[in-house]
């Protein structure tokens, strides 16, 4: 998954950068084109296909950023089944899965920002994939919790909270027996 | 032990026995019988019975041919009898009777052949009755004859003696001896003290006997020889310190020395009940025989290291590495034999186990016992030494106060949190003489040195001592003594201890158990105290409630109550993830009656008519929480009181076998404290204080078992934060120790239980306790007659300290849910110590040599 979204940030990123930089050095710098090299015909035809392009590009940034939203489900199915697997009991296997399960959705949710970063464009609305990346990573995290309560972790009975409790103290104080003989 | 008799004379017999040793005989004289037990295997060879007052009895010369047992006693008022009996069938041989024109004082009478010597009625006035004639004859000497300032009445302690006895007067003793059947003759005159030898026979007909004189300057011992002329053979003084007391009991034993003539060796008893064996004015052994006869006992901590030096930690911790080498060897099986040696000595010295200061899992402690001769000593743990004794009885033996008797001993001052610089102290409290009124003495001793700190003979009685969960600035705990008169006197009498009693005055209550009568009564305790306005420490009694139990059918026989001292980690019980209360009380007291036709020994009562009630009493309000009765059962019963419940042993007549029952008490008035948020929150009142006028609603459940052993103790396990599951102790009759898993008696068993139940640890039901040989915390090893044990609580808390005495001292410590607190004894620190060095130099030197790559690389 990491890897995917990985190389299709890289490529993205190159394919932007060139296209920028060749403009920007072209325009900026004072380094004359190579001769018999016609920069106006050409830079009109790029304009009609530049526009093209970045057309095709937004709409693949929102699919792609559709598509990175919707990773978090596949990870929950497969999280569900190993949890099945792992069973109610604590032992070293099910509290390992109970708490990747409850640590991957809450480190996918720090880099929320990060994730769709490649897909940030004034076009492209990354809001609606964010939320429902959230979403499902919330309900990854809800899916470890209620996992954690199964294996009878969570502090959700009184006995959890009363059995720390000291006696109460007397406040009267009797004593006595039997006399010496 | 090979055999045991139990004779079948209803009266108790003389502890002086005679043996026969040409038959193997061993005659025991009761009130009016005579019986001759085989000493090879405990058979009754005869038994005889004699219609005679105060019998005696006395055996012929020993190496005389004829085995004669002469038995004489009183008839009637003026007459007398003797028998001469065949010692191998008790046959009558012959019979005499004769009586005198006086009358006899009917206590004593001693027998010697044919001669019989004993006091007339107004006890001033020997009478010897001599049956050697065909006419038996008296002859008579006044004691004032022998002794010339006696006054009042004279008395024979009873002796072996053949032809002398002692003549114990107001004012002294006297050894007199017999001549020839007629006359009477003083031999030595002793004071009170002292005390004589029986005599023993030389192989010449000589007798010898000694005489041990307690005086200023030690213990005189003198050795004198009976033949035709009385000679005094050996002369010997000994000095002992003062805490053995004086001389008791002396025996002596004979030897042959090199040149021939005869050297005696004395076995002294002292008033400590101690054991000396005197050889040559060399004491050559002691044995602290007091310490078969503990009252009580208590723990105390050893002091805290002080700032070791420098140069003794080199030198420790050059041994110690020297150790732990020595160690490893071992463990690599590369030592040799030396090294094998050494490292057995090590461990036997093993100075770490009997060091005298405190230790950090609290394993070293001091046991501070309490002895009927009133002795008290402090025992390590590590080895049974005893570290100090105070003979407490020789300190307060004055002429106002001749026979204190000591009652019990207390924990005084325990430093804890202020205070620090001084040391813990002990309270000894006993009594001048046997009877409940007599005037109290209070005794504290410092539990490091042994040192008496004060004392202080009370003009009040001791009829209770009550200790309070209280103690004052210098933590010093608060004790409330109770005199016959129901009078309290608070002590230690300081202004401060008053000040804080005052304040607690209104919640403190006491209880008295009258088991004769069959009534508990509950007290509170007022300002006034009828006798002495004037003083502030004295306090009123005023009777809140009783509970009296009709007589005609039950009777008191046992009670308990929990330890004041025992910690209790939580209130909550969890079943199914649900929460019950334990009902936790300082004040719940657990009573058994029992019918009075069940009260005798087991057998005695038919099914029937034997019954045990057993009840559970709030001792501050009298309220009776639960009753539970018995049917067909009968006492003894031993029971045993902690947390929220009762553990007790007595006989099931029906099913002809020992049970035991479980109560378990639960608090019903904080059932519906179940609603998380509101604990969560702390919106609840399980930790306010709580009264016993709440009168809270309990639940008992209880279940019954039976159990193989009878017992002869019980006890509880304790730890120092109430956390460990607790194992019960129990005294078996084959005086060993049982420790038995409190998880067997728990009231929720059942046959098949639930699969959570079953993941909680719970047993299935059975209708016996099982016995794991594997459980005995005595072993193979048997604590004669095991009285009592003691738990002590550990630092660490899967331990617990347990001490059992009886005649034999026990001392172990017992892991109820193994040791998960701590490694092992025999664990090796010095292997993981090396693995982890080893490790770190493994780190260094490859750290070193990937720089030393990477710069190679980089110049590349």
């Amino acid at each position: 998954m990491e890897k995917g979204k990985g190389l299709a940030r890289r490529w993205a990123v190159e394919f932007v950068d060139t296209m920028g930089s060749s403009s920007s050095l072209s325009s900026t710098s004072g380094i004359s084109d190579p001769l018999g090299f016609s920069r106006s015909s050409q830079d009109q035809d790029d304009a009609n296909g530049g526009r093209q392009k970045k057309d095709a590009e937004v709409a693949w940034k929102a699919q792609k950023a559709w598509e990175v939203a919707q990773a978090p489900f596949k990870n929950l199915l497969m999280m569900g089944f190993m949890m099945w697997m792992a069973g109610s009991t604590v032992h070293l296997f099910s509290i390992g899965i109970t708490f990747s399960a409850l640590w991957q959705p809450l480190s996918a949710l720090q880099s929320v920002g990060k994730i769709f970063e490649p897909y940030k464009d004034s076009k492209v609305d990354t809001m609606a994939p964010k939320l429902l990346f959230i979403a499902l990573n919330m309900a990854a995290m809800g899916l470890g919790v209620w996992k954690l309560n199964t294996l009878g972790l969570l502090p959700t009975h009184a006995s959890d909270w009363v059995s720390s409790l000291p006696p109460a103290r007397e406040i009267e104080y009797a004593g006595g027996g039997f006399p010496f003989v | 032990m090979v055999w045991e008799t139990i004779l079948p004379s209803p009266s108790p017999s003389k502890s002086l026995l005679y043996v026969m040793a040409k038959e193997n005989l061993i005659f025991v004289s009761g009130k009016e019988w005579l019986h001759a037990i085989s000493s090879l295997d405990g058979m009754i060879a005869w038994s005889k019975y004699f219609h005679l007052e105060s019998l005696q009895i006395q055996q012929n010369d020993q190496h005389s041919e004829r085995n004669i047992i002469y038995a004489a006693g009183f008839s009637g008022l003026s007459e007398v009898e003797l028998y001469e009996l065949s010692g191998k069938t008790g046959e009558v041989l012959k019979k005499r009777i004769t009586s005198y024109s006086g009358i006899f004082f009917q206590g004593t009478l001693l027998v010697h052949n044919d001669v019989l010597v004993t006091l007339d009625s107004t006890r001033s006035k020997i009478v010897l009755v001599n049956f050697q004639g065909e006419v038996a004859s008296f002859h008579q000497t006044y004691v004032s004859d022998l002794v010339h300032d006696f006054s009042g009445e004279a008395s024979f302690l009873s002796s072996k003696f053949a032809d002398m006895f002692v003549l114990k007067l107001d004012s002294c003793k006297a050894l007199v001896k017999v001549k020839s059947g007629r006359t009477v003759s003083l031999i030595e005159r002793m004071e009170h003290p002292d005390s004589v030898s029986d005599a023993i026979l030389l192989p010449e007909g000589k007798k010898a006997f000694a005489i041990v004189q307690n005086k200023e300057t030690g213990i005189h011992i003198t050795v004198t020889m009976d033949g035709e002329l009385i000679n005094e053979v050996l002369r010997e003084r000994i000095e002992l310190d003062d805490n053995r007391g004086r001389v008791q009991k002396v025996f002596i034993n004979s030897y042959i020395r090199t040149d021939r003539s005869y050297g005696f060796r004395s076995l002294l008893v002292m008033e400590d009940h101690s054991l000396l064996l005197v050889q040559q004015g060399e004491i050559v052994w002691n044995r602290e025989d007091g310490l078969a006869s503990i009252i009580d006992s208590l723990a105390s901590e050893l002091p805290v290291e002080k700032g070791a030096t420098v140069a003794k930690v080199e030198h420790n911790l050059f041994e110690w590495l020297q150790g732990h080498l020595l160690k490893l060897k071992g463990t690599l099986m590369i030592a040799s034999p030396d090294d094998i040696a050494a490292i057995q000595v090590m461990r036997l010295k093993n100075s770490e186990k009997n060091k005298m200061t405190r230790d950090h899992n609290g394993f070293r402690k001091l046991l501070i016992v309490l002895t009927k001769a009133g002795k008290v000593l402090a025992l390590h743990t590590g080895d049974g030494r005893v570290v100090w004794s105070v003979l407490v009885s020789s300190l307060h033996g004055t002429k106002t106060c001749q026979n204190p008797t000591w009652l019990n001993i207390y924990q005084w001052q325990v430093p804890h949190h202020h205070a620090l610089d001084e040391n813990p102290s002990v309270l000894v409290v006993g009594r001048c003489g046997q009877s409940l009124d007599s005037p109290g003495i209070l005794s504290i001793f410092d539990s490091y040195t042994g040192k008496e700190l004060s004392s202080s003979h009370v003009s009040h009685s001791i009829a209770q001592v009550m200790p309070l969960p209280l103690t004052d600035s210098k933590e010093q705990h608060l004790h409330v003594i109770l005199d016959s008169n129901n009078n309290a006197y608070l002590y230690p009498r300081t202004r401060d201890a008053l000040k804080l009693f005052h304040h607690e005055l209104s919640n403190v209550f006491w209880y008295s158990i009258d088991s004769t009568e069959g009534i508990i009564r509950g007290h509170s305790l007022n300002h006034n105290c009828i006798h002495n306005e004037a003083d502030e420490y004295c306090f009123g009694t005023r009777t809140l409630w009783s509970i009296v139990f009709p007589s005609d059918s039950e009777k008191i026989i046992a009670t308990t109550t929990r330890k004041l001292n025992e910690v209790v980690h939580t209130q909550a019980k969890v079943v199914d993830q649900d929460v019950i209360y334990k009902y936790i009380s300082n004040n719940a007291l657990f009573i058994a009656t029992a019918s009075p036709e069940a009260v005798g020994e087991i057998g005695t009562a038919i099914p029937e008519e034997a019954r045990l009630v057993v009840y559970l009493i709030d001792a501050v309000t009298g309220r009776v929480m639960h009753r539970l009765i018995h049917h067909g059962s009968q006492g003894p019963i031993h029971a045993i009181f902690s947390e929220n419940w009762v553990v007790y042993h007595y006989f099931n007549l029906r099913a002809h076998r020992y049970e035991m029952s479980v109560m378990e008490i639960y608090d019903q008035s904080r059932v519906d404290n179940k609603d998380v948020l509101k604990l969560v929150l702390g919106k609840h009142n399980l930790t306010s204080p709580i009264s016993a006028y709440s009168s809270p609603e309990v639940l008992v459940k209880s279940q019954s078992y039976f159990f193989t052993h009878s017992v002869k103790v019980m006890a509880v396990t304790s730890t120092a934060k109430g956390i460990t599951s607790k194992h019960l102790l129990i005294g078996t009759i084959g005086d060993q120790m049982l420790a038995l898993d409190k998880r067997f008696l728990d009231p929720r068993r059942t046959p098949t239980p639930s699969p959570a139940e079953k993941e909680e640890g719970m047993i299935p039901l059975t209708d016996s306790l099982p016995i794991i040989p594997q459980s005995y915390a005595t072993h193979s090893l048997q604590v004669e007659g095991l009285r009592n044990i003691i738990t002590v609580p550990a630092k660490l808390e899967s331990t617990t300290l347990v001490f059992g005495y009886g005649i034999d001292l026990f001392f172990t410590r017992i892991a109820p849910s193994r040791t998960y607190d701590s490694l092992t004894e025999d664990f090796n620190y010095a292997l993981l110590l090396i693995t982890i060095v080893a490790l770190i130099a493994a780190i260094i030197v490859t750290w070193v040599l990937t720089e030393q790559k990477d710069l190679r690389d980089k110049w590349r």
